[in-house]
């Protein structure tokens, strides 16, 4: 039986998880002390063996990104923590900032020590006043507590509601006093950065995740995890099933492990679709419950681990409903700057709103796929791209119950089954 | 002419400037403080960031329609968001919405009458695994219902809301987390829980699973 593996969330069941008082009771802070007696290359090499990728969707390696920061250019260099939290379905690094801020400044402490910054950012979206709290008393603490200022800064950043803000470069410019739009890459970020200076920008789980490495080797991490996968993460559980959470599972569990753990899809009811990691990774259904969610498994499978945000939708969910929520997401969020993003989600949204509708024929169907290949791969970032997701893999998928809602002229589905309150007196 | 808003405090102003290498990176956080003391972004607000970060007024207004939780207009003092993306909508995010526009006879961004609640419904907050989300000042009310949520807004209309499930002891108003926002410190960190119960599924079951 499948294992999971509190690191990050070991200790979230005690009250004060979030205090420096709370955290320091578990060794907390003594990872940055081990980490700023090592030599800095000696870091970026021990998070590098450990095999750490980044959680915030792309999974490319943490170690490898610090090393492409120049040294010895006699330049600035920041680090820069991607706590905007947004993607539909991810809800990981909001718990565990609420739980646990002082993790991410411990490893935002070693992170800087590693590339050789003084001064870190935690940019963090608006819209979660506690949480903002949280870090920012965090941050007082350790100033407080001679753990921040004798070398690294630590400044809190927060957001005001821009999606495109998680997409780095983006969040780069948002950060400068602009617009959140994303920027043409190359040059990447660890050559041109915030201000034009070289820059790491990493998400929360990926930098907390560091303190754990740090203390307890780089062997000891990769023991946990697949070939490529190495090491645990969070596994968020939600939608239609009995017990919706945060899993902390070694890399390469199974939805179908995570259900059986967490005591299944809601009763009474099967699974119909699910998202691996968040609305701009490809839908999966019940025939994928057996593919290892790492990042080569889902790939290969046709999507993305992305962030590991488990979205599950029963039979009593129209796909077509779905998908057009989401695809009003990305029209929404588009920040305009390259057209076919801009324009492209503007026509998804208008067919989807008549498909869902019954209004429309087949070739609709067709001329959908055919804007999404327009689409992808044609805008500075990736938030067209994920708008194509769901729509070209639910054609796929479930073809059959969008012409449902043509022969039948108009939905299906009552929408009351689907939701949680069903069979609930008025 | 000098462009000084006498309602904004100028020295909390240069507080919030001097956190930053470059200070136009403050433009966020002074648009969040112009919010915490006018309740929305007036235009006065702006032209006092104008000066203070020596841009034109125009580059200001540029970078503050572009986020939606500025609001260019006089906002309830309860500012309520129904998560209504993809899953909340589907568990129930679409029933409540329609359920507290039609309670508190506004429209999507609304305000009633009295100026204490308005409503918006909003994308994913990263609350997931507590579907159905409520938003009220951008504080976490989790699992609502239909019932629930229109409990939270009677409670917001007669000045005594319910506390958030996942925030201080008590609801503040929109001003106050506002200023939160600008990353002023309210001394509230301390309250409220440290964990929802679907954050602390997973330990929970690791350690029955250790105990076997």
């Amino acid at each position: 039986m499948a294992t999971l593996t509190p690191i990050l969330s070991a200790h979230w069941d005690e009250k004060d998880s979030f205090t420096l008082e709370g955290y320091k009771r578990h060794g907390g802070y003594k990872a940055a002390e081990k980490a700023l007696a090592m030599d800095p290359d000696a870091v970026i090499q021990m998070i590098k063996d450990s095999g750490l990728r980044g959680r915030g969707g792309a999974g490319f390696p943490t170690g490898m990104k610090w090393g492409f920061i120049p040294q010895g250019d006699n330049k600035d260099h920041y680090l820069v923590v991607n706590a905007d939290e947004s993607e539909p379905g991810t809800c990981k690094d909001t718990p565990l900032l609420m739980a646990n801020p002082h993790v991410l400044i411990e490893g935002c402490i070693i992170a800087c020590h590693a590339i050789r910054a003084k001064q870190a950012f935690i940019y963090i979206r608006g819209e979660v006043t506690h949480v903002v709290r949280r870090v920012n008393q965090a941050i007082t603490d350790a100033y407080a507590a001679g753990l921040l200022g004798k070398g690294v800064d630590v400044v809190l950043h927060i957001g005001a509601g821009a999606y495109i803000c998680g997409e780095e470069t983006a969040l780069l410019d948002s950060l400068e006093g602009f617009r959140g739009q994303p920027r043409l890459r190359p040059p990447f970020p660890a050559i041109a950065g915030l201000y034009a200076k070289p820059t790491v920008v990493n998400n929360v789980e990926s930098i907390a995740s560091v303190p754990a490495i740090i203390a307890n080797g780089a062997e000891w991490y990769q023991s946990m995890g697949t070939e490529k996968s190495k090491g645990a993460t969070l596994y968020s559980l939600s939608g239609h099933v009995n017990n919706p959470g945060q899993f902390e599972a070694p890399l390469g569990i199974t939805l179908r492990e995570i259900l059986e753990i967490a005591g299944g899809v809601r009763t009474g009811h099967k699974l119909k679709f699910w998202t691996p990691g968040g609305s701009s990774t490809p839908l999966f259904t019940d025939a994928h419950l057996d593919i290892p969610l790492d990042y080569e498994g889902v790939s290969a499978a046709g999507s993305m681990l992305g962030t590991k945000a488990l979205q599950i939708f029963d039979e009593t969910t129209c796909v077509v409903r779905a998908v057009l929520r989401w695809t009003e997401f990305y029209k929404h969020e588009s920040c305009g700057k390259c057209t076919p993003c801009r324009e492209g989600t503007w026509w998804l949204v208008q067919i989807l709103r008549d498909l869902e509708a019954g209004v429309g024929t087949e070739a609709d169907l067709e001329k959908l796929l055919d804007l999404c290949d327009n689409i992808m791969g044609r805008s500075f970032c990736a938030l067209g791209d994920g708008a194509t997701s769901p729509i070209t893999s639910s054609i796929k998928y479930f073809r059959d119950e969008y012409i449902a809602h043509l022969t039948q002229g108009g939905c299906p589905f009552d929408p009351v089954q689907s939701t949680l309150f069903v069979g609930a007196s008025k | 002419m000098s462009s000084v808003d006498p309602t904004l405090n100028q020295e909390v102003m240069n507080s919030i400037v001097a956190r930053y290498p470059r200070k136009r990176s403050a433009i966020m956080p002074l648009l969040h403080y112009v919010q915490s003391v006018a309740g929305y972004v007036t235009n006065s607000g702006i032209e006092n960031i104008a000066e203070m970060l020596e841009i034109a007024t125009a580059e200001v207004s540029a970078v503050a329609t572009f986020y939606t939780q500025y609001k260019f207009n006089p906002i309830g003092e309860y500012h309520v968001g129904v998560c209504t993306n993809t899953l909340c909508a589907v568990m129930g995010g679409d029933a409540i919405f329609s359920a507290l526009k039609e309670h508190l006879g506004i429209e999507n961004d609304g305000v009633t009458a009295d100026g204490k609640v308005s409503l918006e419904h909003i994308e994913c907050n990263a609350a997931c695994d507590y579907a159905p989300v409520v938003m009220a000042n951008w504080e976490f009310y989790d699992n609502q219902t239909v019932e629930s949520a229109k409990s939270l807004v009677d409670g917001a209309r007669a000045g005594n809301p319910p506390a958030p499930t996942r925030g201080p002891n008590r609801l503040v108003t929109y001003k106050e987390a506002s200023a939160v926002l600008a990353g002023l410190n309210d001394g509230l960190a301390g309250e409220g829980v440290q964990a929802g119960s679907a954050t602390l599924l997973g330990l929970n079951l690791a350690r029955k699973m250790e105990g076997k």
